[in-house]
């Protein structure tokens, strides 16, 4: 793909076998590729000497007569297999298991990422002989591309008739990158080789304090002894959550309302799948995002070292952050206590005088006192919240949604379940918000609107689903309709 | 500035006489061409051709072409390259030009008739990258109906760096001793072929440009008005065909290979540029070896046009079968073929599209498909059996493909990373939330891609150049105005005129976008009339709204792309204004990969020298991202993409800002001008920062350091 070095890699295998005497021919069908989609450069080595005249090589592969295929994405891979040029007869497949999303991936409102295990599965039935692993990330730790990487699992496939030298010396002749080119060329040929493990990434798990808090400790406790096992993980993630968002008694709310579902659940303690899915969607829901939920995060500290390492800035270079913020009437109103809030929203000279003095994008520099001050400001507007107009909207929200799941879980349990995941549409801010709660309404309405028969559930899924494919609700509107 | 740079490849093409070449086919083309003596050259840029002007783009600015007086220039259009070609019509100069093909044959197809008409004294070589076949990206025809239409020779030789330098020189002699421009096709994988050949010493012109502006020849009979007109019809094929036929016959410019003696009752006649990989066909069916002795014979035509009547007769006298490879449609030399031994009274039976594809790229697949048809339709006995092993992998290949169809997603080709056309694009995207839908008439260019995920805008294209043009028929009232997008290559080749003065002549109310990145991006990078760089060797600098105000339009406003609100704003102005007359946008911001490939060597080398450099970056906050997703369907950024979401309660992917985002801005625009969210964050990364940045930075991190323990230390409280 582009970027990725391919010409150079193709470059790296015609020096090398040239310089071993082999007549070799590349050929390519470049273009739009290095506009994100995917070029193939075709090479074919062929003995001098074991030739009077010149031979007449191909100008593409065909399927059956391919040696090595070498993929620069997992995906890619896939579709190598797919155009019929790995056979397991005969071709050994390089492969970096690493994922470039596609657009159709990357664009849907939810997951709509394709299962990599698929892929390596059928790649693997594919070829005779395969090296796959993450060439991507080992390149990117040498600070160099991903033809380096490609080329060492080249070498260490020992799929080509050339020494570990000769492969180093076509790095060597380009003269350029070429300390970082050979040492990451190295780490794949040994990856590829099996001399050194895989890599892992170790998981960075956080550590406990030495001193609880008690009420954080009576919340803790209530976990262990209240909830049923299989909700346990998620309601202490939920908690911890909630902390983190209000305090111990927001948590504790949290718990009650949880509580109030697992009494219900008839399928307590054997999977308990509808309080693990509120457990997931309440502490969601309570933890909305407000304008002093984002002021909170974007001041800290773990967030100021985390920007650094995603721009991979050094030790020495100074890092200054900007927000791109647009604060409308609804996010003031959200932040108001809930009389001046429903009076904003009610009210247009106010709405147009803040438009008109206030209101509008706003660059923030974090990293300067006065746009730190600011988010500052805001974010401890936190001790109020429970008085603002948001909090009374989404807690009447969230109150309907429960009693809902409640009155459903004992005799129609699937639906209960259905119902709590919706949760899932209200995401996002703005626009993207209001049309989440709008399919969420939708959805509840319709289920009013008809008597509940054994497909009500899978029908429910169905609308999320729905929902969740198209901007403009068209496709929930076509699922809905299928019901009435 | 080119994407590519030939530097160091052009001094191949000072290889004398006896030095072994080693590389790219363009580059094997160009040296052909100074091997010959060529005078002149022109063309114009566009997959496969575009690598064939950057060479000779570089050989120029080495000083190469000057040291051999040979002129070249980067015309206009194919239409004003092909024209150029004039001056071999009254002078002994041999010229040269190349193109896309079949789209710059269209676009060129005036000026070659009318040379074609009158002939040539000089050798006329057009060299067309045949854009056929995967990747391609234009409609799928064939140049050979050009050849047949105007009478030119086509030259279509095998696909190896020999063949195709020797077709070059060839060319250039059998066009002069017929008359005839010629052309020579090349396919895509030919033109990007590394391979070698045995070098000639370069030819200075024997008769230079010079030499004809000093002493003007002139010949009425070679004008293309009556009566000459007339006699040149005539004249070609009573004088000029069998003029060519004779030099191909005796210079044996078409090559039998042999087969087995006792086998030739069968054949094989294909299009020389099919050579390489139907040997390879019939090497996999074990009836050839890697050095092109197959088991039967094949006669393979390097011209493709004219046809020698005589050796295909002779070729097919006593065989009772031929196999012709011919690629693409019509079958134009199938029904010559046919023609030909009926008149011969030969009773050989022709199998061409009756065991090929009619229509598509003939791959090596299908090539072995269609010739194991013929063997088993023709002389089953001779051939292999095939392997089980083989057939087996075969099978598990294809099981294992169905089993992939499902989970491998389509990668449409899509805009660079930070490139600038995309916000013009989320601008449409965003007015036609508020306004309805509008038509949207298309270009050819990088912003095409705008019909494509995840933009989905556009409706038709016609044409380079033509995005204004296909608009023209909605000219009439309406509540609704039109679109047209127009990319500068395609303004300057010929939208100015097509577009532009066609909609001020005829009252044209709507919008024309021009998206004016600097360069003809989508071809590689060109330098063009508006260009901003300073080209040594071309006038640039020459602004587009200047050409447009010159034409008679009277609403013009140029804005910067990255400024996502103004674009908006300018777009929705343009919409709704009441002025008549064409609305036109200039929609004007450099190109980003050339951009980057300009400024980034700059940087490095500040920053390595310890001069205070500033790179900008952007990122996605993982804490307040919440999955949605609908800053990447505004914007489809390679460098947006997504990434597991580090929260223990979410599973929707967030969005996130990888290594390559090259900091233009856009995503935090359209979080801003489309009300997105608050995820995005701009990160100015100061290097080799100043005594006086550190100051401030200390400064600042007390104050805010002091804050942010504090609210440390209230988390910590909770922590648990």
């Amino acid at each position: 793909m582009g970027g990725q070095g391919g010409g150079v890699l193709a470059d790296w295998i015609l020096a090398m076998g040239e310089t071993a005497g082999y007549y070799v021919q590349v050929t390519s069908v470049p273009g739009v590729a290095q506009r994100t989609g995917a070029t193939i450069y075709y090479l074919e080595l062929f003995p001098e000497g074991a030739a009077a005249q010149a031979p007449v090589l191909a100008l593409m592969p065909v399927p059956g007569d391919v040696d090595v295929v070498i993929a620069a994405e997992l995906v890619e891979a896939g579709r190598a297999v797919q155009r019929g040029i790995v056979t397991p007869d005969r071709t050994c497949l390089i492969a970096s298991d690493h994922r470039a999303y596609a657009i159709a991936e990357k664009s849907a409102m939810g997951d709509g990422r394709i299962r990599s295990s698929d892929i390596k599965k059928a790649i693997e039935a594919a070829a005779k002989s395969i090296v796959c692993f993450d060439m991507q990330t080992l390149a990117e730790t040498h600070n160099t591309v991903i033809s380096a990487t490609l080329f060492g699992a080249l070498a260490g496939s020992k799929a080509l008739p050339f020494s570990t030298e000769q492969f180093e010396s076509a790095i060597t002749g380009t003269g350029k990158s070429v300390a970082s080119n050979l040492a990451a060329f190295s780490a794949a040929a040994r990856l590829a080789r099996g001399e050194t493990p895989t890599l892992e990434t170790p998981s960075a798990a956080a550590p406990t304090p030495s001193v609880i808090d008690p009420d954080v400790a009576e919340l803790l406790k209530r976990v262990d002894h209240e909830l049923c096992t299989p909700a346990r993980q998620t309601a202490l993630a939920g908690v911890r959550r909630l902390l983190d968002y209000q305090d111990p008694a927001y948590a504790n709310r949290y718990l009650d309302r949880l509580m109030s579902i697992q009494r219900v659940d008839p399928e307590n303690d054997q999977g308990a799948r509808l309080t693990d899915a509120v457990a997931r969607h309440l502490a969601l829901w309570m933890s909305y995002e407000d304008t002093i939920r984002v002021a909170d995060i974007k001041i800290r500290r773990e967030r100021f070292d985390r920007c650094r390492t995603d721009v991979q800035a050094g030790g020495n270079e100074l890092v200054y952050l900007t927000e791109y913020m647009h604060p409308r009437v609804e996010e003031v109103a959200d932040t108001l206590p809930h009389r001046l809030g429903s009076w904003l929203l009610a009210t247009p000279w106010a709405q147009t005088f803040l438009q008109r003095f206030i209101l509008r994008e706003r660059k923030i520099r974090t990293s300067k006192v006065s746009g730190f001050l600011l988010l500052y400001g805001i974010s401890s507007l936190q001790r109020f919240r429970r008085s603002t107009y948001r909090f009374m909207i989404e807690q009447n929200r969230i109150n309907s949604w429960l009693s809902r799941i409640e009155a459903l879980a004992e005799q129609h349990y699937d639906v209960a379940l259905e119902v709590a995941r919706c949760q899932n549409l209200i995401k996002g801010y703005g626009d993207t918000h209001a049309r989440g709660v709008g399919n969420f309404t939708r959805i509840m309405e319709a289920l009013d609107e008809h008597p509940i028969t054994p497909q009500t559930a899978a029908q429910l899924a169905n609308q999320r689903i729905a929902a969740l494919a198209d901007e403009d609700g068209a496709k929930l509107e076509a699922s809905l309709r299928q019901v009435a | 500035m080119a994407e590519r740079s030939f530097t160091e490849e052009v001094k191949k093409l000072r290889l004398s006489l006896g030095d072994e070449f080693r590389g790219e086919g363009i580059l094997a083309v160009t040296k052909a061409l100074l091997q010959s003596g060529v005078a002149y050259v022109g063309g114009y840029q566009g997959a496969p051709i575009s690598h064939l002007m950057d060479v000779l783009g570089d050989a120029q600015q080495q000083g190469i072409l000057d040291e051999l007086g040979v002129h070249f220039e980067s015309s206009a259009s194919e239409a004003a390259a092909a024209a150029m070609l004039a001056a071999s019509v009254n002078y002994p100069l041999r010229g040269a030009v190349a193109w896309k093909s079949t789209v710059g044959t269209n676009v060129a197809s005036d000026a070659l008739a009318n040379l074609a008409s009158g002939g040539v004294t000089g050798g006329a070589m057009v060299i067309v990258g045949e854009d056929y076949g995967e990747g391609s990206s234009i409609m799928q025809e064939r140049t050979h109906a050009f050849a047949m239409k105007s009478q030119m020779w086509l030259l279509d030789p095998r696909p190896n760096l020999e063949s195709i330098v020797a077709m070059v020189e060839h060319g250039f002699a059998m066009s002069e001793a017929s008359q005839t421009p010629v052309m020579l096709e090349l396919r895509v994988r030919a033109c990007h072929l590394h391979g070698r050949f045995k070098s000639k010493a370069n030819r200075r012109p024997a008769t230079t440009l010079r030499d004809a502006m000093e002493q003007p020849v002139r010949d009425t009979s070679r004008i293309v008005l009556p009566p000459a007109s007339f006699a040149h019809e005539h004249e070609k094929v009573d004088q000029r065909w069998p003029a060519a036929v004779e030099y191909i016959k005796s210079h044996r410019l078409n090559e039998v290979f042999e087969g087995d003696r006792d086998k030739d009752d069968i054949g094989i006649i294909l299009q020389g540029g099919l050579f390489n990989t139907t040997n390879r066909a019939l090497e996999i069916l074990g009836l050839a070896d890697s050095f092109g002795h197959s088991r039967l014979p094949i006669y393979v035509m390097n011209v493709t046009y004219p046809l020698i009547d005589d050796e295909l007769v002779q070729f097919c006298t006593g065989k009772k079968a031929v196999l012709l490879i011919e690629e693409g449609q019509p079958d134009y030399i199938e029904q010559a073929l046919n023609t030909i031994l009926r008149h011969a009274d030969i009773n050989t039976r022709i199998h061409g599209k009756s065991m090929l594809p009619k229509a598509g790229e003939y791959t090596g697949e299908v090539l072995q498909k269609g010739i194991q048809g013929f063997f088993e339709s023709e002389a089953p006995h001779l051939l292999p059996k095939s392997s089980d092993a083989a057939n087996a992998a075969r099978a598990t290949n294809q099981k294992v493909a169905q089993d992939l169809a499902q989970s491998v997603p389509a990668r449409p080709p899509g805009f660079c990373t930070g490139c600038p056309e995309r916000p013009v694009f989320t601008a449409m995207k965003l007015i036609q939330r508020d306004i309805g839908d509008f038509h949207v008439s298309c270009d050819i260019g990088c912003h095409l891609f705008s019909i494509l995920p995840p933009f989905n805008i556009g409706n038709t294209t016609m044409g380079y150049g033509l995005g204004a043009a296909g608009g023209a028929a909605f000219n009439v009232k309406s509540n609704q105005r039109m679109v047209s997008v127009m990319g500068d290559g395609g303004f300057w080749h010929n939208g100015l005129t097509s577009g532009i003065g066609n909609a001020v002549f005829n009252e044209n109310d709507n919008v024309v976008v021009i998206v004016d990145n600097g360069y003809a991006a989508a071809t590689g990078g060109q330098d063009i009339l508006s260009s901003l760089a300073d080209n040594p060797l071309r006038s640039t600098n020459n602004l587009i709204a200047k050409a447009v105000k010159g034409v008679g339009v009277k609403w013009v406003k140029t804005v910067n792309t990255y400024d996502l609100a103004k674009m908006t704003r300018t777009l929705r102005n343009a919409m709704t204004s009441t002025a008549k007359g064409p609305k036109v946008i200039v929609a004007r911001s450099e190109c980003m990969l050339n951009k980057q490939r300009r400024e980034k060597p700059i940087f490095k080398s500040k920053q390595q020298a310890g001069q205070r450099v500033v790179r900008d970056r952007f990122g996605v906050d993982p804490e307040t991202c919440t999955g949605d997703h609908s800053c990447i369907r505004l914007s489809g950024c390679p460098s947006l993409t997504i990434a597991d979401n580090p929260d223990p309660l979410r599973t929707d992917p967030i969005a996130h800002v990888d290594n390559s985002c090259v900091g233009c801005g856009v995503c935090g625009e359209i979080a801003h001008a489309a009300v997105l969210c608050p995820s995005f964050y701009k990160a100015e990364v100061i290097y080799n920062p100043s005594r006086w940045d550190k100051y401030i930075d200390r400064a600042r991190a007390k104050v805010i350091g002091y804050l942010q323990d504090r609210r440390a230390r209230q988390l910590a409280r909770y922590a648990c």
